[in-house]
């Protein structure tokens, strides 16, 4: 079924598409994007057939099978209903949007933001795997956090943005821990398959923090109490976003989780206590506080988040029809709520103001609106005939039949009564604020009603708010029922949607609630009064005040340990090796192996012995920098007669030429740094740096010790029995180089690209600053190019190249390679440039080293992916023998085109640096392109 | 003689982390080629020492290792690029600032809370 991952695709394609379209018209533009999200919509609608004879349909993708890694797509009854939700929804906000944002507001960017929120919230509802979900809803939380800031030049939009993500993302963290907590118990991260692992989960010492840390997620999320604060903060965004992200779907993420996971988490004491207590305090604090909002939109921000812990609540309940009551009210509060929002949006746009102290009697200027607007706030109260008054039922009789806090089960439809007539109030107030009670007072404009079609969103939600509250099972019955089967994950009791069940309890709380609601609305100034009394600073200012304290202390801690001194942290660092490598030392018995030992020579010995007596000299001569440098080669040397003498010939080679070339760099940069060294240390640190230097020496050299004892079993074999046979040569290192570990390589000319890159970046435009003299006062010979040295570098440059060629070609045989063949090359030319001096050599090579690390990088990539061409994997090799004329026998193998790639990265890697050192004291220093 | 080559990486390492700990960038660019030798002594050393036995088919019927030494080979080359870059870092950084202390200033309290 890849008709699904199309259809979570589209809106990204939609996002990327919006970007490449800025200039378009603005309703050509909002045409276009709306098109995609009515194709996924397209693709989605056929398969209700399938999902409403209880199908699920998959689509997996195998990424990295082995740790159960996939890509993979789920679309059942629960994801079905969610998607359609998005898709429709975001279908009506795109309209919408078209006649909301105003001619300076970038209507492109926004709708790149939307179009990926959408993609993030498809992801969310259709991922099969639980760490994909978990990707596409931290994705959401950033795309929550553009959108929310979409107005950045406002600082309470930045703000609430920032409060947004840190809530909802700490929440996220929390959820993965708790999604990696699930995989580890129940073995997958695939949702069929962790869905069926209940009894393992509950009974699992770790369940009561599998479920805390994902109803950490859930909660915060879902705005559920205490982490309901950001989202009236969050209505500093476009209404929209407020329409479409914060009631209709993002929020809805927490409860899509909590749905998700029902069959898995839901049935313990736990689980009933924690989701039911949540959601009731929401519900009750949501309801109480939306009556005293003066903001249009922080009204209905509070009534989400009461309406959100309704249905929390409802998932905590024990009774078999609150899950299906729940996901009844997810429907019906996404449809009214956007509806309302839609509203309060117009409103806004046509009076410049949200503020309901002075925009009254609105009833004059947009009849239409208001009516449409009066509708949806009818089924947010609950008034018969509309669909919120069908769930809210479900709801008091779901209250009424469950049991979850014990003997004190009466409280909650007590509770769940006295929020519904805070709902009835404060709805009450929407309508008889906004459109009556009087004249507008100080607007700055005369309301009048919106365009045409900015309404059309609000007109077809609030008819669908009146066609499912009048014919609930026709309209939503099939997609309820499948809906409440993937949730439940079984067959849903049987339940009958209607509008009439007699005369009954839930009937009688509904009459209760709206005749107390509107009591309670006439004596509002009362309550009003009172509420006045708690002089609150607002949350965000708190919560702005404890993250500032937060990262103070984050700063004074890290103070506290980097002091910024290079020295000190060094030296932390290595008592930190000291320890990680030093006390697993202490639990061993015995440094010695079983591997038998070399017979000791007195070569080895006497070449081990100038090689420490160097080591410990260059040390000794640190302030005289030449003869310390000159010590050090001396160090390097014996180090490449260290690999002759144990069988590493491409090593020796290697580290011979990077010797010459490491001295020439050292010798420039000694030339460009100070050549005495002033200031000592004091006794102190020396004592202290000495006995670190001692004992990390003495650990690493222990550890040497007992690894070479050792008999260790080498994965080796398998390179020597398939070098010649796999990889055509005879050189094991270098077919490990080219071919086994090519891809390793590859990597690694690409950092040396870089690097030299870098460096040359680093080159450019440095100051001058260099004295005419050295440490002593002696001044620089003017005579640097001594006659004989050019005339034997001339000599010597054709042969060296030639040597290069040879090592190169023999190198997949016999020792040799492009790593040495290029440095061989590389120190020839480098020899140039130190006998003749840049101004001879720069118009006789006419070569860009920088271009040449492109080629060489550029032409090991195309051998890899050469391959691709004979349908193998990347950098497999290939070879064969011709026998030619004259020559014999010769030898093609792909991976010498391999091989030549590395070569001309290390040539011109190397030359870059060098000759670009060389150069910062000539005319043709490296310098910026403006400056030049 | 795995002895002596034990004692060999012990020594560099030594002399490596004291010049690693000086002030001056000089010798701390000293300090890290010494250390490279070292490491590259000790990941070379972990495929145990073979006398004469070169990894080249062929040529004998028993090979060194030839993984660490493939490692090794590469970390020699990168290991110089790497040793570069902080070595152009410290005459920029000489250039820009006038010294070469490790800590961009030569350390006194005051001078560095002026700098902040």
């Amino acid at each position: 079924m890849s008709t699904l991952l199309w259809i979570v695709v589209l809106p990204l394609l939609a996002s990327i598409f919006v970007t490449a379209a800025r200039q378009w018209q603005r309703s050509y533009l909002a045409l276009a994007v709306a098109a995609f999200p009515a194709l996924a919509l397209l693709l989605l609608l056929p398969s209700a057939a399938a999902i409403f004879s209880g199908e699920v349909l998959r689509y997996q993708v195998q990424w990295l099978p082995l740790i159960g890694l996939n890509f993979s797509l789920h679309l059942d009854g629960l994801s079905f209903l969610f998607s359609l939700l998005i898709l429709c929804i975001g279908l009506l906000v795109i309209l919408y949007a078209r006649y909301y944002l105003s001619a300076q507001d970038s209507m492109a960017r926004f709708y790149a933001f939307l179009m990926l929120f959408m993609f993030a919230m498809l992801g969310v509802v259709l991922s099969g795997n639980l760490l994909q979900m978990w990707f596409f809803w931290e994705l959401t939380s950033i795309s929550s956090f553009l959108l929310i800031s979409f107005w950045s030049q406002q600082g309470d939009a930045r703000k609430g943005a920032r409060m947004a993500l840190t809530v909802t993302a700490a929440g996220g963290l929390a959820l993965l821990a708790g999604i990696v907590l699930l995989g580890q118990i129940t073995g997958s991260y695939e949702l069929s398959v962790v869905l069926t692992q209940t009894e393992q989960l509950q009974q699992h010492a770790a369940y009561p923090v599998v479920l805390a840390l994902v109803l950490l997620g859930a909660f915060t999320k879902s705005a559920q109490f205490p982490f309901h604060f950001w989202l009236p903060n969050a209505m500093a965004a476009p209404t929209p976003v407020s329409a479409y992200l914060h009631s209709a779907t993002m929020v809805k993420a927490g409860i899509f989780l909590l749905a998700r996971l029902y069959p898995l988490l839901s049935g313990t004491e736990l689980w009933f206590l924690a989701v039911t207590l949540a959601g009731l305090t929401t519900l009750l604090v949501g309801a109480y506080f939306a009556l005293f909002q003066h903001d249009l939109k922080g009204l209905l921000a509070y009534s989400t988040i009461s309406h959100l812990g309704l249905i929390t609540l409802l998932l905590g309940l024990d009774t078999d029809l609150a899950a299906v009551a729940a996901i009844f009210h997810v429907i019906n509060h996404a449809i009214f709520k956007a509806s309302l929002f839609m509203a309060a949006g117009i409103i806004d746009h046509e009076t410049g103001s949200r503020d309901m102290r002075k925009i009254n009697g609105l009833w004059k200027y947009m009849p239409v609106t208001a009516t449409l607007a009066m509708v949806a706030s009818a089924s947010m109260a609950g008034v018969p005939l509309l669909n919120g008054f069908l769930s809210k039922e479900m709801f008091f009789t779901q209250t009424l039949h469950q049991g979850v806090l014990g003997s004190l089960s009466w409280l909650i439809p007590l509770l769940a009564t006295v929020a519904a007539i805070f709902a009835v109030a404060y709805s009450a107030r929407f309508i008889h604020d906004v459109f009556f009670n009087g004249e507008p007072i100080g607007l700055s404009k005369t309301p009048h009603e919106p365009p045409r079609y900015m309404r059309v969103p609000m007109e077809i939600l609030v008819a669908l708010c009146v066609l499912v509250g009048v014919f609930p099972q026709w309209f939503i019955g099939d997609l309820l029922s499948q809906a409440a089967v993937a949730v439940l994950g079984s067959a849903a009791p049987e339940y009958s949607l209607a509008l009439w069940h007699g005369l009954n309890i839930p009937l009688l709380m509904s009459v209760l609630a709206l005749a107390g609601g509107i009591v309670l609305y006439i004596n509002r100034k009362h309550l009003f009064v009172f509420q006045a009394g708690f002089a609150e600073q607002p949350a965000i200012y708190r919560f702005e005040n404890v993250l500032q304290r937060f990262v103070q202390r984050c700063r004074s801690l890290t103070a506290a340990i980097d002091n910024g001194r290079y020295q000190r942290f060094a030296g932390l660092m290595l008592v930190l090796v000291l320890w990680l490598c030093g006390a697993p030392l202490l639990e061993l018995a015995s440094l010695q192996g079983n591997r038998p030992a070399l017979p000791l020579d007195m070569l080895v010995l006497a070449g081990a012995a100038i090689l420490c007596i160097a080591a410990i000299a260059t040390v000794l001569t640190i302030r005289q920098r030449l003869l310390s440098l000159v010590m050090i080669s001396v160090v390097g040397l014996m180090v490449s007669l260290a690999f002759v003498r144990f069988s590493a010939p491409d090593l020796a080679l290697t580290q011979l030429s990077v010797e010459v070339v490491t001295v020439v760099l050292l010798m420039l940069a000694l030339y460009f740094l100070p050549h005495k060294s002033v200031k000592q240390s004091s006794p102190g640190h020396l004592v202290r740096d000495l006995a670190l230097a001692t004992g990390v020496g003495v650990v690493i050299g222990s550890l040497a010790f007992a690894m070479l004892t050792q008999q260790t079993d080498t994965i080796s074999d398998y390179f020597l029995q398939n070098a010649k046979t796999g990889g055509g040569g005879t050189n094991v290192v270098n077919v490990i180089l080219v071919d086994f570990r090519g891809f390793d390589t590859l990597g690694e000319i690409t950092v040396l690209g870089i690097a030299a890159l870098g460096i040359f970046k680093m080159l450019t435009g440095i100051p001058r600053f260099m004295s005419g003299a050295d440490g002593e006062g002696r001044r620089w010979a003017l005579d640097s190019h001594p006659l004989l040295l050019a005339v034997v570098s001339q000599a010597l440059l054709p042969l060296a190249l030639l040597v290069s060629v040879y090592i190169f070609f023999r190198g997949h045989n016999m020792p040799g390679g492009g790593f040495v063949a290029g440095l061989i090359t590389a120190v020839a030319m480098i020899l140039q440039y130190v006998a003749q001096g840049v101004d001879w050599v720069k118009p006789r090579l006419k070569v860009e080293y920088s271009t040449l690390i492109s080629l060489g990088i550029l032409c090991a990539t195309i051998t890899g992916l050469a391959s691709w061409l004979f349908e193998r994997p990347f950098l497999t090799s290939w070879f064969d023998y011709f026998d030619l004329p004259l020559v014999g026998t010769v030898e093609l193998a792909s991976a010498m085109a391999f091989d030549l790639g590395v070569y001309l990265t290390v040539v011109g890697s190397t030359l870059l640096i060098l000759a670009n050192l060389g150069k910062v004291t000539t005319r043709y220093r490296p310098v910026h392109k403006e400056q030049s | 003689m795995e002895l002596v080559m034990a004692i060999v990486i012990g020594v560099l390492t030594s002399c490596g982390v004291l010049l690693v700990l000086r002030a001056h960038t000089f010798a701390v660019v000293l300090g890290l080629t010494m250390l490279s030798y070292a490491v590259n002594l000790f990941i070379f050393a972990s495929g145990g020492l073979t006398a004469g036995k070169g990894a080249v088919l062929g040529v004998t019927d028993i090979y060194a290792d030839p993984l660490p030494q493939a490692l090794v080979l590469t970390a020699i080359v990168i290991g110089f690029a790497m040793t570069a870059f902080l070595v152009i870092l410290a005459i920029r950084a000489r250039a820009e600032l006038g010294n070469d202390h490790v800590d961009g200033h030569s350390g006194s309290r005051q001078q560095q809370e002026s700098r902040f």
